[in-house]
């Protein structure tokens, strides 16, 4: 052991590291390839928001003031493959490889050079679906689901665009091969698999899941795009295809993919309220079944994105069912945070508060989904704003803001400084009543009878979709604040100590701030292991 | 004077509410939930909607009211001292899974009762095929050989042009209405066909409490029958993304007597025919 020991300490002293852009162009740190995702999820994030600020200013009124109704559906479409494939999707993959190698006892990622490689695919992905925005045709507008055949009436975009999600699909499973091999691999002797915190759980499951289904949206835009170019005719009625066959083949790709937005969301707030209330997580093994449930029914529930495309009654009645079921495990979950934070000591620092915001809201967002199941209902929902109030609830408040709270929690830990708690909570209370009076009108517009992906609304939607757009620019600016609070950290915050949260457990506290280059050059002892193992 | 206060009060009272009546009359605000309809099958919908919401606001005040008073009760500055010998218990995770499969089984049984009735397009009275093209719809009365198409009204469809610089609100329905709508009797099963042309559409009047997709290559099928007495006129649009002129494409159903109905039917036989010899 004392050998080991001997052999990293030479390896600390031998680090070469590039410095200047060779740093970032051929990083192999988990911690600078993690930065790159994170700020490169920001850039989208804010490149996404535009386009959803956008379509906002278009709705604020009834009529058309700003954009061409083709423009506005090249925006709905544009924003949400940026939010999800360039937003949430980087986010994860930056917080894996920033925090899987501390928190399970690694020097760094398994494959350091695969991950530059994954990291990098992304700017070229993004290059090429940003650039459809200024091809003759415009930007995709078929709607992010891609549904032929209006998807196949798209111009010059259209190639572009089936590289691009190619590309995202590559780097989203070459990131997922990286975090698996980590974790079965890098462990630290004595971090067994159930010992390890929830994050990594969750993230584990979520490789699995990247892993099962990219293949699928591979190989259903593929068919799309020989479809267009070489004649096939998978998904054209007229010659003996079936565009339905298209909605299957992508829902069963979407709605694992769903999971894999939302369960990384999971595992971060399983470590923040356990901090914040100064005590373990309550249920930590159902918590990993629980999970380990709701991804395996992610694989069987994918038709209730498509209740009114014509089903048999028996395959309504199954999906109906399914879908029902995964209230269930996710029940389980928001019981086992409820129980964490009773008969805790619990403060509000702002990355509780992101966490809290989460449990409050994804709730909603959980009742929504619960309401959505019920087939006939559905009938009425499918389509509307109700589904895009659901989907925004489970999204925003879900996963952007666990980014967040995970942001705000290891920032510390990161640079080795403070983030200003002041501004943070401005930034949280702007972000959270911005964001219900975004999303809370958008179920009542759509009870009323509103579709989605429209640019213009009879005058009887008016009231609530100016309602539904001033939350939005509230939202929309204030995340200008979570900028401001993160470079105010890294130039000029104050030092920040080992353990910033007096509740934090997990081998991440265990490390001084900020982290060094190769985290854990030495295994951590049996002890420390003990003294911080979330389970 | 102050004998008049209460006269001048009420007389501001009466002038707020004149100022307020043509706001609820658009009736933007109040429309917060989803409309029961005017079919049996609608209404079946909407109180499976409701029981699932007040299932959801009883599970919610539950949950909600856990979380709060714990925020509360065990408040860090309040000087609460964390037990953290609280770390599972098999009696409440048995009872927090059983008790939500109870609630679901008890969701399920009425949502499958309602859901086979839809299915049951046995003895439908009148045949209807509607065809969406981008952007309008087609209808065809299959008994009837009666067959026109149905497009956005010029008024809106004037309106809706970007920067048209013509308030919507001074459109009568704006966006909802068409040259020609949809007309069929009260008190009578109709079946609609639904199939498209170019891409897929779906066919949805909220009030009858159901959609369905048009999709090229296939034939949908759903059924309305209103209620004897709700004759009037149902607006609804096309809610699939369909392209470029997706919001434009409105659905308006006009239902009639059954004698009006009869009256229809005849009419347009002899435009039709009058057309031909021409």
């Amino acid at each position: 052991m004392s050998n080991v020991t001997h052999a990293d300490h030479a390896l600390d002293h031998d680090d070469h590291k590039p410095q200047g852009i060779k740093r970032w162009l051929f990083a192999t740190s988990h911690k600078d390839i993690g930065t790159m995702y994170l700020v490169f999820s920001c850039l989208m994030f804010f490149a996404g928001g535009t386009m959803a600020l956008i379509i906002r200013a278009e709705l604020f009124q009834p009529g058309l003031q700003f954009v061409d109704p083709g423009f506005y559906n090249s925006m709905t479409t544009m924003h949400a493959l940026l939010m999800i494939f360039g937003a949430v999707m980087p986010a994860w993959t930056g917080l894996a490889n920033w925090m899987i190698p501390l928190q399970v006892g690694a020097p760094d990622m398994a494959l350091p050079r695969l991950n530059n490689f994954s990291f990098w695919l992304l700017p070229f992905a993004f290059t090429l679906l940003l650039l459809t925005l200024f091809v003759p045709g415009g930007a995709p507008a078929g709607g992010w689901t891609l549904y032929p055949p209006l998807s196949l009436q798209a111009g010059d975009s259209f190639p572009l665009t089936i590289f691009a999600i190619h590309l995202m699909g590559a780097s989203s499973i070459l990131g997922a091969i990286n975090v698996i091999v980590t974790i079965m691999n890098m462990r630290a002797p004595g971090v067994s698999l159930l010992r390890m915190p929830l994050f990594c759980w969750t993230w584990l499951i979520t490789a699995y899941l990247l892993i099962a289904v990219m293949p699928v949206l591979a190989g259903a835009v593929t068919m799309l795009l020989t479809d267009h170019f070489f004649g096939t005719t998978f998904f054209t009625a007229a010659g003996g295809g079936d565009p339905v066959m298209f909605q299957h083949i992508f829902w069963f790709f979407g709605h694992p993919e769903v999971y894999i937005l939302i369960l990384p969301a999971f595992g971060i707030v399983s470590e923040i309220i356990p901090t914040f209330s100064r005590k373990p997580l309550f249920g930590f093994e159902a918590m990993v079944y629980a999970s380990a449930s709701i991804a395996f029914l992610s694989f069987i529930v994918w038709a209730h994105h498509m209740f009114t495309v014509g089903m048999p009654l028996a395959g309504q009645l199954f999906f109906m069912l399914s879908t029902m079921l995964i209230a269930i495990p996710t029940g389980v979950k928001v019981f086992n945070w409820c129980a964490t934070m009773w008969k805790g000591s619990i403060s509000f620092e702002t990355p509780m508060l992101f966490a809290l915001a989460f449990l409050f809201l994804f709730t909603i967002g959980g009742f929504s989904g619960l309401m959505l199941a019920i087939v006939p209902a559905d009938f009425q929902y499918q389509d509307t704003y109700f589904v895009v109030a659901h989907f925004h609830y489970v999204l925003v408040p879900g996963s952007i803001f666990s980014i967040m709270a995970g942001v705000y929690y290891w920032l510390p830990k990161w640079t080795g400084r403070m983030y200003n708690e002041t501004v943070g909570k401005i930034h949280f209370w702007l972000s959270a009543i911005g964001v219900n009076i975004l999303f809370f009108p958008q179920h009542f517009l759509g009870l009323a009878g509103m579709p989605r992906r429209i640019p213009d609304y009879a005058t009887q939607f008016a009231d609530w979709n100016m309602v539904s757009s001033i939350g939005a620019f509230i939202f929309g600016f204030s995340q200008l604040l979570f900028v401001y609070v993160i470079v105010n950290t890294v130039r000029s915050g104050k030092k920040a100590t080992q353990r910033p949260w007096d509740g934090g457990r997990g081998l991440e506290w265990e490390l001084p701030s900020p982290a060094p280059y190769h985290s854990w050059g030495t295994p951590p002892s049996e002890e420390i292991i003990n003294r911080s193992s979330a389970n | 004077m102050p004998r008049h206060a209460p006269s001048s009060l009420s007389a501001y009272i009466a002038l707020a509410l004149g100022a307020l009546a043509p706001l609820s009359a658009q009736a933007g605000w109040g429309d917060l939930n989803m409309t029961p309809g005017v079919t049996a099958l609608s209404k079946e919908i909407y109180s499976l909607h409701m029981m699932v919401f007040f299932w959801c606001v009883a599970i919610g005040i539950f949950v909600f009211g856990w979380m709060i008073w714990s925020l509360i009760a065990f408040r860090k500055s309040a000087g609460a001292i964390p037990d953290v010998t609280l770390l599972h218990s098999t009696k409440v995770e048995i009872i927090w899974t059983i008790i939500p499969i109870i609630i679901l089984i008890l969701m399920s049984i009425p949502a499958a009762r309602t859901l086979i009735s839809i299915e049951d397009a046995r003895n439908t009275e009148l045949t209807i095929k509607a065809t969406g093209y981008q952007w309008r719809w087609q209808y065809t009365y299959l008994d009837d050989d009666i067959s026109f198409f149905s497009s956005l009204d010029r008024k809106s469809n004037v309106a809706r042009q970007l920067q048209s610089g013509i308030d919507p609100n001074t459109v009568p329905n704006y966006l909802r209405d068409v040259d020609k709508p949809l007309v069929v009797p009260e008190d009578t099963k109709v079946r609609m066909l639904l199939t498209a042309q170019d891409v897929i559409h779906a066919w949805w009047v909220p009030e009858f409490g159901l959609k369905k997709d048009a999709i090229p290559g296939n034939i949908n099928e759903l059924w309305f029958k209103v209620e004897a007495g709700k004759t009037g006129i149902y607006r609804g649009q096309c809610v699939e993304l369909c392209g470029r002129d997706h919001g434009f494409m409105p659905i308006v159903v006009k239902v009639v007597s059954k004698a009006d109905y009869k009256i229809w039917v005849a009419q347009q036989k002899a435009a039709r025919l009058a057309a031909n010899i021409l």
